[in-house]
């Protein structure tokens, strides 16, 4: 583990370099690719490893300036940029990076949203390293990956810079079509369609089953990730745009979606509720008392606030010793949250070892600073309870990687006879998530595939007309920039389809 | 949105010091797509606040209200007792939950319910009685001051028999016995039992010999209502079911009841040792259905 830096020595070190490419500027000497290769990667200061595993607050916390600045001079602006072919909704990298350049950061950050709506939560929860980042020429250069310029980062400063410094344009929709759409939840792609179709001067209302809006970025994704005043920003954005929202309100029972487009008068309806049905192991004693699906530790955590035990009314499981099976995001957040919670251990355990884990890396390697301890190529058998029904331990076995599968990634194969039992009180299983068939059930007509995510076609086009859909209900568990491009298609054709109504 | 029009205490227990309230409350959609035997998840703080599941116990769809009835078990509940006429309910979601399924049939319905349980099973013995199924309803408390619902259920159902505990009202026996009696005397074409998971238990157990198709409604601690967090699953026929979404009626035969009362005493700081002697169909559990 490397030795943990603090903001201001961070600070420190960026200054000094920044103070050499000021003074190469002022003598006029242009940066070579070569100059911008040789500037070291900036680090991203979090806060003290050993204290923040006990607290809420976020863990990462931006860029100041000074590095913000000398990350952007690391790119070298390379033809054709391959990190903007690496980006889902093809956000312009290239051109958002020389505006940090000459020091425009709200030229910078209107760059980055003439395609992406949400830089602040995206360039929190992006898997960079797999999308933009892994295309980039610099790493490429430096035959290393992880020192590619840090885009997401970057874009995370303009983003937080806009918002503190009160530079957020709200954009002004255009005239009232008298058009009615009807948005169904409020995750990424709800809220994405919602902005887009407001734009059009459509009247627009987002139905969300919870209490809070935001989705999984609320209850699922914890506040040492992302602070959930980030979100509430977002959603407090629409709402001075004039799109309602109506909380607690569950289509397909509260009223179906047939009832909103033909009894409330409804021009059109997108679809984004989300994948949201727990995978669980399907193991011996997984409804011992302490098993918990990530779904429900993470909202009890997140949305109810169990860890603010002064306040909260939802009673809290406090376990000593915990597991979280999984090696996703999904996995990551459990662990940690374990922690945070006031588990005295936390075991991570995971099927493949560390390079297969799909969860992002900043995630992994700040797991791991925090003291979780992974167990790689391990997989549960049963869970073990006493008589009152309570988790006391796990059995595992031991595995090893195989052949490449169809994903690519080497299948782990079972060690027979490795059985072995590791104490713990309570498990977090964490293996992502399917699709909610509550939709499917309640919408005649509305096609689904066997693992029940919706059908759509090119333009997000449900087999319901005036129905889209978008996000993980049609892509499975997947990711918030996934999420928001499918939106961004969804109304782009709802808009067409409005104006030619 | 969802003002309280009317409230009303049913009861109070001073040996638990637990009161049952009834509350009507604005829910004009709720009111107008709602089924019997589906529920609703309230919040009494939309940040803090527990979510407790409670079956809707009476709605109106003309007027838009739907009625609650609870006790007093938890933080939540009491906070929510202190709410007055003209308060609105924070968060209020549903109707959650797969209806009950209600047709004609051949036979008598015995509807069984035992505490709070007679409230969630009030709007089953309408619903049967609507349809014209003939209904004997049972309702069961510890004592006479315990018994809610009383006149509802008399003018939903054919008979009406009430027992307590210790006789001072009603008939002093437990909710079995006169299931019994009904199950030797008539052709039943079903049970329906509402209550404590131990009395429910009990009533699988009494209707078993008979063979009689029985139905139970769990009452399992919930967050979202909607499928997403697992937190309410039982073990059903050896599957892992979802209370929320698959539920909460489920073949009483089928039903590991043992499991879920595990899985319910699970956040509960000292669970109450159900003494089904002496108590059978007369503990109200945790809330409602
Ligand atoms: C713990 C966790 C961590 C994650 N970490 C990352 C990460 O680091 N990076 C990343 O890119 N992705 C991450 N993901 C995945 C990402 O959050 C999702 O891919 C994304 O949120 C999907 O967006 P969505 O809009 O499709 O749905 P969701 O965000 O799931 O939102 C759907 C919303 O619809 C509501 N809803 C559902 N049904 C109904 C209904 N019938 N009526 C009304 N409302 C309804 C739900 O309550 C929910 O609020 C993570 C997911 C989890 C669970
Ligand atoms: S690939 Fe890298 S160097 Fe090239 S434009 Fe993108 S960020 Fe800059
Ligand atoms: S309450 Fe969450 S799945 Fe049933």
């Amino acid at each position: 583990m490397s030795e943990h830096k603090t903001t201001q020595e961070l600070q420190n070190e960026a200054a000094k370099i920044w103070e050499e490419l000021e003074a190469k500027k002022t003598a006029g000497t242009k940066l070579t690719p070569k100059d911008r290769t040789a500037i070291p990667p900036q680090e991203m200061p979090s806060r003290d490893p050993i204290q923040r595993a006990h607290e809420m607050g976020e863990v990462a916390l931006g860029f100041t300036e000074t590095q913000a600045r000398v990350e952007s001079e690391r790119c070298i602006q390379c033809g054709g940029a391959p990190c903007k072919k690496g980006c889902p909704v093809g956000v312009p990298i290239p051109e958002f990076i020389a505006k940090i350049q000459q020091g425009d950061f709200k030229g910078a950050v209107d760059t980055i949203k003439q395609t992406n709506l949400l830089p602040a939560i995206c360039g929190r929860v992006c898997p960079q390293e797999k999308q933009c980042q892994s295309f980039c020429t610099v790493g490429k250069m430096l035959k290393a990956p992880e020192k590619a310029v840090a885009i997401g980062r970057l874009e995370r400063y303009v983003a937080d810079w806009e918002r503190a410094n009160n530079q957020i344009t709200v954009p002004t929709p255009a005239p009232d079509t008298g058009k009615k759409v009807a948005i169904v939840g409020s995750g990424p792609a709800g809220l994405t369609v919602a902005a887009d179709t407001r734009r059009a001067g459509h009247s627009v209302t987002v139905f969300e089953a919870f209490q809070k809006t935001g989705g999984v970025m609320v209850y699922g994704i914890p506040e040492f990730r992302l602070p959930k005043e980030i979100v509430a920003k977002e959603v407090e954005n629409l709402k001075k745009m004039g799109v309602e929202f109506k909380t607690s309100f569950l289509v397909g029972r509260t009223e179906t979606l047939e009832q909103l487009l033909d009894r409330e008068g409804y021009d059109a309806a997108f679809i984004g509720t989300g994948a949201g049905l727990p995978k669980f192991l399907g193991i011996e004693g997984e409804n011992l008392i302490g098993v918990f699906s990530a779904n429900e530790y993470l909202t009890r955590s997140n949305l109810m606030k169990a860890y603010d035990t002064e306040h909260a009314d939802t009673p809290l499981y406090t376990a000593k010793r915990v597991a979280v099976f999984g090696g996703g995001n999904v996995a990551m957040d459990g662990a940690r949250t374990a922690l945070r919670l006031g588990a005295e251990k936390v075991y991570c355990v995971y099927r493949r070892t560390r390079a297969e884990m799909p969860a992002r890396a900043e995630e992994v390697a700040h797991a791991i600073e925090e003291g979780v301890d992974f167990h790689f190529l391990e997989n549960p058998t049963k869970f073990i309870g006493d008589e009152k029904g309570k988790l006391i331990g796990v059995e595992l076995l031991n595995y090893e990687l195989g052949e490449p599968d169809a994903s690519g990634r080497r299948k782990p194969v079972a060690i027979p006879g490795t059985e072995h039992v590791l104490d713990i009180d309570a498990a977090v299983v964490a293996l992502g998530n399917e699709s909610n068939p509550l939709m499917a059930q309640t919408t005649a007509g509305l096609n689904v595939t066997k693992r029940g995510n919706i059908i759509v076609d090119e333009n997000q086009k449900t087999s319901i007309p005036r129905v889209w859909a978008g996000g993980d209900i049609v892509l499975g568990a997947a990711t918030v920039i996934l999420a928001m491009g499918e939106g961004r298609r969804a109304a782009a054709s709802i808009n067409e389809y409005l104006a030619s109504k | 949105m969802h003002k309280i029009l009317e409230k009303r205490q049913l009861s109070y227990d001073q040996e638990r010091d637990q009161g049952v309230y009834y509350f009507k409350v604005t829910a004009p959609e709720i009111a107008r797509n709602r089924k019997a035997g589906q529920f609703i998840i309230f919040q009494i703080d939309d940040n803090y606040g527990e979510r407790v599941p409670l079956t809707i116990a009476d709605a109106n769809a003309d007027e838009g209200w739907i009625a609650l009835v609870y006790q007093t078990v938890g933080a939540s509940t009491r906070k929510f007792s202190r709410f007055n006429v003209g308060d609105e309910v924070p968060v209020l979601v549903g109707p959650l939950g797969s209806p009950t399924h209600i047709e004609k049939m051949d036979g008598v319905v015995v509807c069984v319910g035992g505490g709070i349980g007679v409230a969630p099973l009030h709007p089953i013995v309408q619903a049967h009685h609507n349809i014209g199924n003939k209904v004997i309803a049972i309702i069961g408390a510890r004592s006479k001051n315990l018994v809610i619902f009383e006149d509802e259920m008399k003018a939903a159902s054919d008979e009406l028999i009430v027992v307590t505990d210790d006789g001072t009202y009603g008939r002093k026996a437990l909710v079995t016995e006169p299931l019994k009696e009904i199950c030797e005397r008539e052709k039943v074409a079903e049970v329906v039992s509402i209550g404590p998971a131990i009395m429910m238990k009990f009533c699988v157990d009494t209707v078993r010999p008979f063979g009689y198709p029985i139905t139970t409604s769990l009452n399992t601690i919930m967050i979202d209502g909607t499928g997403m967090c697992g937190c309410c699953r039982v073990s059903v026929g050896g599957e892992t079911k979802f209370v929320c979404v698959d539920g909460p009626e489920f073949d009483g035969y089928k039903v590991d009841f043992d499991n879920m009362m595990k899985r319910m005493g699970a956040f509960k700081d000292k669970e109450r040792e159900a003494d089904h002697k002496c108590r059978i169909g007369l503990d109200a559990g945790k809330v409602s259905a």
